[in-house]
Parts: structure tokens; C-alpha cells; sequence
């Protein structure tokens, strides 16, 4: 399909404003002024057409099952949109200081989230997951300033973003193989502990969709070295009203907003990533904080913070989703949704179990990986990604964790119906009748979609980043 | 109303399927000592509820006021195309386009969007977005640390006061030094000079000049209020060019999600954070586009990669991207509007009294002096105005300093009426 720039006629315009005011000549030097603007010159209509064209080579969650393993691809509640567009939140200047109603959402959402996860405060700020693992340990660091703990100890399952993060706090990442259930090895942990151990960063349940069983024993080895415990809480749509990560003995976490409370994805963000701390850290959370205070909520400073992570106070737009989602579904609600996810998840395990190897045969929590190894005539991992696009679904997630071979990471999620799901299972067999008895048709794929297999390699090796006008 | 199709008979079939009476079979492995009898959170609403529920806290906010206030987040209009398409869930139902082949919609936008940042900012690269302008700027001066291999950043104070903190706290944990200066200077061990325009006093500083200053010393360039762009000089001799872009198209939202722009020279693209989209062909050699130079990011390189961002405002992006569509060759007239408007602002205070503090030329944003400002910005909000931000608060020295804002969406009508009740 053609760029909006090549759509572009010289002189054609869509909008106009009115300067209104008498016109001052000179007020910038001619030096200062810019020369040219590369934008595109189209109307109204050639707009709306484009970018609904390419809304219609997008495949989203309102389009069909959307199984991708540890990103929780739940249904996105419509009400949630509407509220965050309420003219009173979005048009809420971040300085406006009559801005009682937000702050109250603010200070509710965060209360919420303590009582989900039993903690005692919260920070908003951070604005995805990954930002509120940064923001984490860097309250981690602050906490341990001059006690020389300079390294944090994740498992092999862990996702890319824990070590990553680690290193943008000045961390060495020390990793940790996982046992033969894919679970966290006790005594590889306990081997790799010493007193320069910051923190252990584990996600749980864990990316194999395997709850820690050990969790109490691991959270008083970790203590008993001195060291915190944070959680990755990406996979928490497992544990709501379940079990609480506070009572588990975890010290920090982060949540995504955009997984388990439904706030839509975007092609990849905006998210929010709010992170929680036992009492003991509350003081080095990110500025400002908010307090309620003789029936006035207001700004407060913490006084060992670590300063801040972004402009203002994080996401507020997706807290008004996630906050409209909560006070929907109530706290009897948010345990059906785990029951669900979890049935839903081995529901699917023990139908698939029978053609796809299995990681791991034991019970599941929201999601389960499967390995390509038992795959004929060579087919693999991504041929069975590719061919389930013709077939209209999106794939799982795939490759990851890396400690499964060609790991096929299975999330239905607590919106999907038995109807749904036994479409794709069903479907799942087809492709694996088709591996033996069409190889070719499963490696070729997809041929059903926009394009085919994009050339991955000539665009690193030979990168164009841009059109060039 | 808990989203859940499964009707009880289904969740039968599904227990059985698996072989176990209950659903409570399925959390044996969590120790009992930590299982949850209850959860003290409210009962569920239903929609008519939670409609009315968050309407009426919406309405806690005043946002009635005729406001000029500017300092990192700018009111501009929204035309509707924009919303009607971000609004299409097939964009903000998506998740990140992992599997190229059935994201080519998002994939192309973001293309799009990557042209016209480059182009506005004169830069040759850019990512396809970061959490916002300040983040963004902390990711840069770690960025020119990869670069240079030196540890030190040097910092305008005349930069967004939250900017600054949001810089100190990223290199603190990075262990980089800060060095807050009033002029530009540098040294053998400076990694980078950071500079915003216009500044936070609305001051617009001039990118050759400060470049031609700190010869190879690497220049960070931040753009809180990317409306300037389209007037003003891009700074193409900058080495990174950050800002804020919620200007284009997205909301105020009390701060929130924001648009962080991030863009650079061709000769770093290898160590840009983010995700960055390419174009290619398919097996058929048709043009299409994929996420690109993934060997930078951190599900391929761990604790190598340069940055742990993953998710980032891409929702944000593609609605920047319709706005730039439809403003098109229009937003030098839209740059102009504000200029023009924020100078008859300005005038009109000079001849009510208030003093300049500054001689710098500006864009939109400016500040003044008045006696007593509290008292007079307080008797202006009893008659429906916000004038702007008293600096007092960032600036203690800045006694009665107020810096104000005018974009297109204050009208001429509503500046008079504002003047005229000083």
C-alpha cells in the first residue's frame, strides 16, 4: 500500500486556523525560521480512507483469539474507553490544581492495588512494565546505598526486560538455571547468593506458566541472605484474589495495567506499569506521591525518593481504564477472572497435550508452553505460527522462554469461551495433520495475508527507517 | 459485570475435560497459608454504575477554566479524525506487531510516523517511540554515555524543572555525573550537553550555534513543545534530537500517556533504544514492514541491550501520525497562530503593568513579572482563568514570575476578556 506521502498533492489541505489577533511581522529573524515541512499535503477524506486501509491490515484483539502467552490479551472493556475520554479527565491540564477527581482515582487505584497484592504503597508513575522494573530497582539500590549489593540473581525464564533493567541501574545480572519442572532451583539459588545480592527477580507464575510451589522457602532464603525479592508481576492475571505477592514475601513488584486490569494494548503501548513496596520502601518511591488528608487529596514528597521516572505522575489515562475495570468487576470478579483464566488455560493444555509436546506435564496457571520437538518432516515452531495466520488467529508467543526448544507459550485468558477455544484446538491438529501429510503447506505459509514472509535480514543488513521525500 | 462468557454448565465441561471436581484443584500448588478467603474491594457495578460512578468524579476536575497554562503540556485542538481513528480497535486492540504479516497497518503508520519525525526534527533516524519527552531525554544522555564512553552530562538549567529530575534520577542509577550549569561549557570527560528549545521559559536557543560551541562534544536537543517544529529551524546539527509529542494530536490527560520522541543520526542508529520499523519485501518482493535492528533490544540481548524499554505509546504515535497527515503543510500555519497569539498575550500584560523578565525571542510560551502574583493569579481564577504557573514554586529566586502559554485554542476573544479583568 502506498505512504500517506505518496498520496500527497501539492496544495491540497485539510485544515485551517485563524490567527485571530492583528498580525505582528518580524517577530522571528528569517534565520530562525524553518524552510521547508516534509509533511504530506492530502484532505480530509484521503486521511480517513488511508488509515482506515491500514486499520483493515491490523489483526487485534476485537478480531479474533489473540493466545499470545505472557502478554494477557484479555477483552478490552468499551466502558473503560469512554471514561478515560470523559472531558473532566482528558482535558485535565497536569497543573490544574482543581483536580480533586483525580487524584482521588489515583489514590483508590493505588489502594486497590495494595489490597490485591498486599502491599502497602504504590507508585503510578511508571508507564509499562518494563519502566516500573526500573523503577523498582531503583528503589532497590537506593534502599542498599553504600552496602555494596551490586548484583541481582533472575532465573533462565525470566523475561529479557529483568536483566535489561538491571543493567540501567548499574547491576550485574547473575542467572540462574532453572530445575528439571522448570521451576527455581533451590540450591543453584542458594549457590549463587552472597552479600553482594541486591535482589532475586523472579516473575510468578512463571514464564512457563508454573507457579513457584517454593516461594515461601525461596522468599526466607533470599531474606535470610539480606537480599529483597521483586516480582514481575506481567503474569499476576494468574493470582487475583488467589493469593496476594506481599503474603508470599515479596518485597516490590510491578504490575501492567495494560494486561491484567484490560486496559488495551495500542499496538504496543501506552501501558502503565505501577509498582508496590512493603512499608519498609514506601519512603523511596518515585515524587510526587498522593495523600488524603482531612477529606483533600493533595501531592506529597517521600522522603528518600529516587527522584522521578517521567514528566508529571505516569499514565493517567489508562488508570481511569483500569480503575473503570476494577470498580466493574468488583473483588468477587477479580477472582473469576484468574478461576477462569487458570480452567481456561488447562483446558487447553490437556486438549493439546496429545500432538504437541508439552514443556512441562503438570498443572498450569493462565498459560502453558508447548515445544516443537516432537514435530515431523522438520517443521517448526514458526512454520506452525505462520500457518495458524492463514487460518486467522494470531499466534502464541513463540520462542520464549528460551529454555524450551521452539516453545509455543499458549494465554487464552478468562474472556475466551469453550467455543473459541475448541476452534483452536482444532484447528492446532490441523496443522499437525498437515506437518505430515503437507509439509510444504505449513512451511510456505502464510498465504492467506497482506504479505507473505517478510525478508527479515535485508531489512537489518540494508535498513531504510524512513521515506526519503 | 465480570467480561466472562463461560456459563456454568461450560465450566463443568471444562473441569472435566481435565479430570478434577473443582477449581480449586488448579491452585493446589500455592501453599495454603497464603491463599485469599476475600478481597476487601468493592462489590461489582454494573455499567449504568460505574458510568455514573466516574462521570461524577470527571466532574470533581474543573476543567472549565479559560486556561494559559503551558510548561510541558500544551491544550491544542484535536481535530476528530484523529480520535475516530485511534478509536479503531483494530489499532488499539493490538498488541505489539511481533508477527509482521498481520500488523502492516501499524507497521506502515509508525514507517510514517518515523519520515515525518525525522523530518521535523532533521534528524536521519528515529525509534518508534518512548514514554514521554522526559524519559526519553534520561535515555539519551545514557545513550551519549554508550557513545562518547565518558560519564558526564551537562544540563541547561533553563530545562523542564521535571525533566531535570527525571534526568538526575535515571543517571543516578546509571552512575552518571550531572552537572546543572547556567551557560553551556564542557570538558574532556563531558559525554553530553543538554539542551531544551524553547527552553522552559519559552526562550528558543539556536542549535548551530551551541553546536558550533561544543564542537564534537555530543549535543542532546530536547523539544518539549514540538508545535515549535513547525516554524522553527529543525535542529539538524544536534546529535540526538528528544521531546515530548502529545502536542500532535494526543490529549492533556492530567500528564498522561504521553508521546516520547527520540532521534538521531544515521551513524548511532545501533545503539537508539526502542523499537524501530523497516521497510522490505516479502517472498514475493512486495514492499512491506517489519520491526528492524532488533539486536539493540532487550528480549534479544538481555542485559546487553541498550535500554529495558519493551512497551512503549505507539497508540500515541499513530495518533501523532493522523494529526501530522491532517495538518500537513498547515502546521506552519498552526506554529504561526500560537506564535502570534502568545505575542499579543504578552503585549497586552506589558500594558497592563507586568514586566518582561526575559529578552530572549519566544515561540508561545513566556514569562513575566507581576507584583504580588499569587494575589492577582487567584483573583483571576474567581473570574474563570488560569494565567499560568507561578515559577516560585521551581525557582524560589523566581518571586512573582508567571510563565504563560497561549496556543491556537485560546481565543482572541478570550485573551481580551482575560486582560480586561486585570
Amino acid at each position: 500500500m502506498k505512504l500517506i506521502f505518496e498520496k500527497s498533492v501539492a496544495g491540497r489541505k485539510a485544515i485551517e486556523f485563524d490567527t485571530e489577533v492583528p498580525l505582528v511581522n518580524g517577530i522571528l529573524d528569517e534565520g530562525m525560521r524553518r524552510t521547508k515541512l516534509g509533511l504530506p499535503e492530502v484532505s480530509e477524506i484521503d486521511v480517513i480512507r488511508h488509515y482506515t486501509a491500514l486499520s483493515r491490515r491490523n489483526f487485534c484483539v476485537d478480531n479474533g483469539f489473540y493466545p499470545l502467552g505472557s502478554c494477557t490479551m484479555k477483552y478490552n472493556p468499551k466502558i473503560n474507553e469512554d471514561m478515560s475520554r470523559l472531558s473532566g479527565f482528558n482535558m485535565l491540564h497536569p497543573l490544574n490544581l482543581d483536580n480533586q477527581g483525580a487524584l482521588q482515582l489515583m489514590h483508590e487505584l493505588s489502594s486497590d492495588l495494595c489490597e490485591i497484592t498486599g502491599l502497602s504503597a504504590f507508585t503510578l508513575q511508571p508507564a509499562a512494565g518494563a519502566h516500573g522494573e526500573l523503577t523498582g530497582l531503583m528503589i532497590i539500590r537506593k534502599y542498599f546505598s553504600g552496602k555494596n549489593r551490586t548484583k541481582i540473581v533472575t532465573p533462565d525464564s525470566s523475561h529479557g526486560t529483568n536483566p535489561a533493567s538491571a543493567t540501567m541501574c548499574g547491576f550485574t545480572t547473575v542467572t540462574i538455571k532453572s530445575n528439571s519442572h522448570g521451576l527455581v532451583d533451590l540450591e543453584e539459588l542458594k549457590a549463587n547468593l552472597d552479600p553482594s545480592v541486591a535482589a532475586v527477580m523472579l516473575t510468578i507464575p512463571n514464564t512457563l506458566g508454573l507457579f513457584e510451589k517454593d516461594i515461601l522457602e525461596i522468599s526466607k532464603i533470599v531474606h535470610d541472605n539480606g537480599s529483597l525479592l521483586y516480582m514481575d508481576g506481567a503474569n499476576m492475571n494468574a493470582l487475583l484474589g488467589i493469593a496476594r505477592p506481599g503474603d508470599m514475601g515479596v518485597d516490590v513488584m510491578h504490575i501492567n495495567l495494560h494486561k491484567t486490569f484490560a486496559t488495551p494494548h495500542g499496538c504496543g503501548g501506552p501501558g502503565a506499569g505501577p509498582v508496590g513496596v512493603k512499608e519498609f520502601l514506601k519512603d523511596y518511591l518515585p515524587n510526587p506521591g498522593i495523600d488524603l488528608d482531612g477529606g483533600v487529596y493533595g501531592f506529597i514528597d517521600h522522603p528518600k525518593s529516587i527522584g522521578k521516572v517521567r514528566a508529571f505522575y505516569g499514565n493517567f489515562g489508562v488508570m481511569v481504564k483500569a480503575y473503570t475495570y476494577i470498580k466493574s468487576i468488583g473483588g468477587s470478579g477479580l477472582r473469576e477472572v484468574t478461576e477462569n483464566a487458570v480452567l481456561n488455560a488447562n483446558y487447553m493444555k490437556e486438549m493439546l497435550k496429545k500432538d504437541f509436546d508439552l514443556a512441562h506435564d503438570t498443572v498450569c496457571k493462565h498459560e502453558f508452553v508447548l515445544s516443537d520437538t516432537g514435530m515431523p518432516n522438520g517443521v517448526t515452531t514458526n512454520d506452525i505460527a505462520k500457518r495458524l495466520l492463514d487460518y486467522g488467529y494470531h499466534p502464541p508467543t513463540i520462542y520464549f522462554p528460551l529454555i524450551v526448544h521452539g516453545a509455543i507459550m499458549i494465554e487464552p485468558n478468562e474472556t475466551e469461551s469453550k467455543d473459541t477455544m475448541d476452534e483452536f484446538i482444532s484447528v492446532m491438529k490441523k496443522i499437525k495433520q498437515e506437518a505430515v501429510s503437507d509439509p510444504d503447506l505449513v512451511k510456505s505459509a502464510p498465504n492467506t495475508t497482506v504479505v507473505k514472509k517478510l525478508d527479515a535480514v535485508k531489512a537489518a543488513r540494508e535498513p531504510v527507517l524512513k521515506f526519503v521525500l | 459485570m465480570n467480561f466472562i462468557p463461560s456459563t456454568e454448565a461450560e465450566k463443568k465441561l471444562l473441569l472435566k475435560e481435565i479430570g478434577i471436581g473443582s477449581v480449586n484443584g488448579l491452585f493446589k500448588d500455592i501453599p495454603q497459608s497464603v491463599l485469599v478467603k476475600e478481597l476487601e474491594i468493592s462489590k461489582p457495578l454494573t455499567e449504568m454504575q460505574v458510568k455514573d460512578k466516574l462521570t461524577s468524579m470527571s466532574m470533581k476536575n474543573n476543567v472549565c477554566f479559560k486556561s494559559f497554562l503551558g510548561a510541558g503540556s500544551y491544550n491544542h485542538f484535536i481535530p476528530s479524525v484523529v480520535n475516530h481513528i485511534v478509536s479503531r480497535s483494530e489499532f488499539y486492540t493490538a498488541y505489539t506487531p511481533y508477527q509482521p504479516e498481520i500488523s502492516q497497518g501499524i507497521l506502515q503508520a509508525i514507517f510514517e510516523y518515523q519520515s515525518m519525525i525525522c523530518s521535523l526534527t532533521g534528524q536521519d533516524v528515529t525509534n518508534a517511540s518512548m514514554y514521554d519527552g522526559a524519559s526519553a531525554m534520561a535515555e539519551a544522555c545514557i545513550m551519549a554515555s554508550s557513545i562518547s564512553r565518558k560519564k558526564e552530562i551537562v544540563i541547561l538549567k533553563s530545562v523542564h524543572p521535571d525533566y531535570l529530575k527525571v534526568v538526575k534520577t535515571y543517571c543516578d542509577a546509571y552512575s552518571l555525573d550531572v552537572k546543572e550549569v547556567d551557560e553551556v561549557e564542557f570538558s574532556s570527560e563531558t559525554a553530553a550537553v543538554v539542551v531544551q528549545s524553547p527552553d522552559f521559559f519559552g526562550r528558543i536557543h539556536d542549535c548551530s550555534k551551541v553546536k558550533e560551541k561544543v564542537g564534537d562534544v555530543l549535543l542532546v536537543w530536547g523539544v518539549v513543545e514540538p508545535t515549535s517544529l513547525f516554524i522553527l529551524k529543525e535542529p539538524s546539527l544536534a546529535d540526538i534530537v528528544v521531546g515530548e509529542g502529545h502536542s500532535f494530536g494526543n490529549a492533556m490527560n492530567f500528564g498522561g500517556p504521553y508521546l516520547g520522541i527520540m532521534a538521531t543520526k544515521d551513524r548511532y542508529k545501533r545503539l537508539l533504544p526502542g523499537r524501530i520499523v523497516g521497510q522490505t519485501v516479502d517472498t514475493d518482493g512486495k514492499t512491506g514492514y517489519i520491526l528492524t535492528l532488533q539486536a539493540r533490544e532487550q528480549h534479544i540481548r538481555r542485559e546487553k541491550a541498550c535500554s529495558n524499554i519493551c512497551s512503549n505509546e505507539a497508540l500515541c504515535a499513530l495518533a501523532a501520525t493522523v494529526y501530522l497527515s491532517y495538518l500537513g503543510k498547515s502546521g506552519e500555519n498552526l506554529g504561526d497562530v500560537c506564535l502570534q497569539k502568545a505575542h499579543y498575550l504578552y503585549s497586552k500584560l506589558l500594558s497592563k503593568g507586568f514586566s518582561p523578565v526575559f529578552d530572549a525571542p519566544f515561540y508561545n510560551e513566556f514569562v513575566v513579572k507581576v507584583d504580588n502574583a499569587k494575589v492577582v493569579l487567584d483573583k483571576l481564577k474567581q473570574k474563570g482563568f488560569i494565567l499560568g504557573v507561578l515559577l516560585e514554586k521551581y525557582y524560589p529566586e523566581m518571586k512573582d514570575c508567571v510563565l504563560v502559554c497561549a496556543t491556537e485554542m485560546n481565543s482572541k476573544e478570550d485573551i481580551d476578556a482575560m486582560v480586561g479583568s486585570l
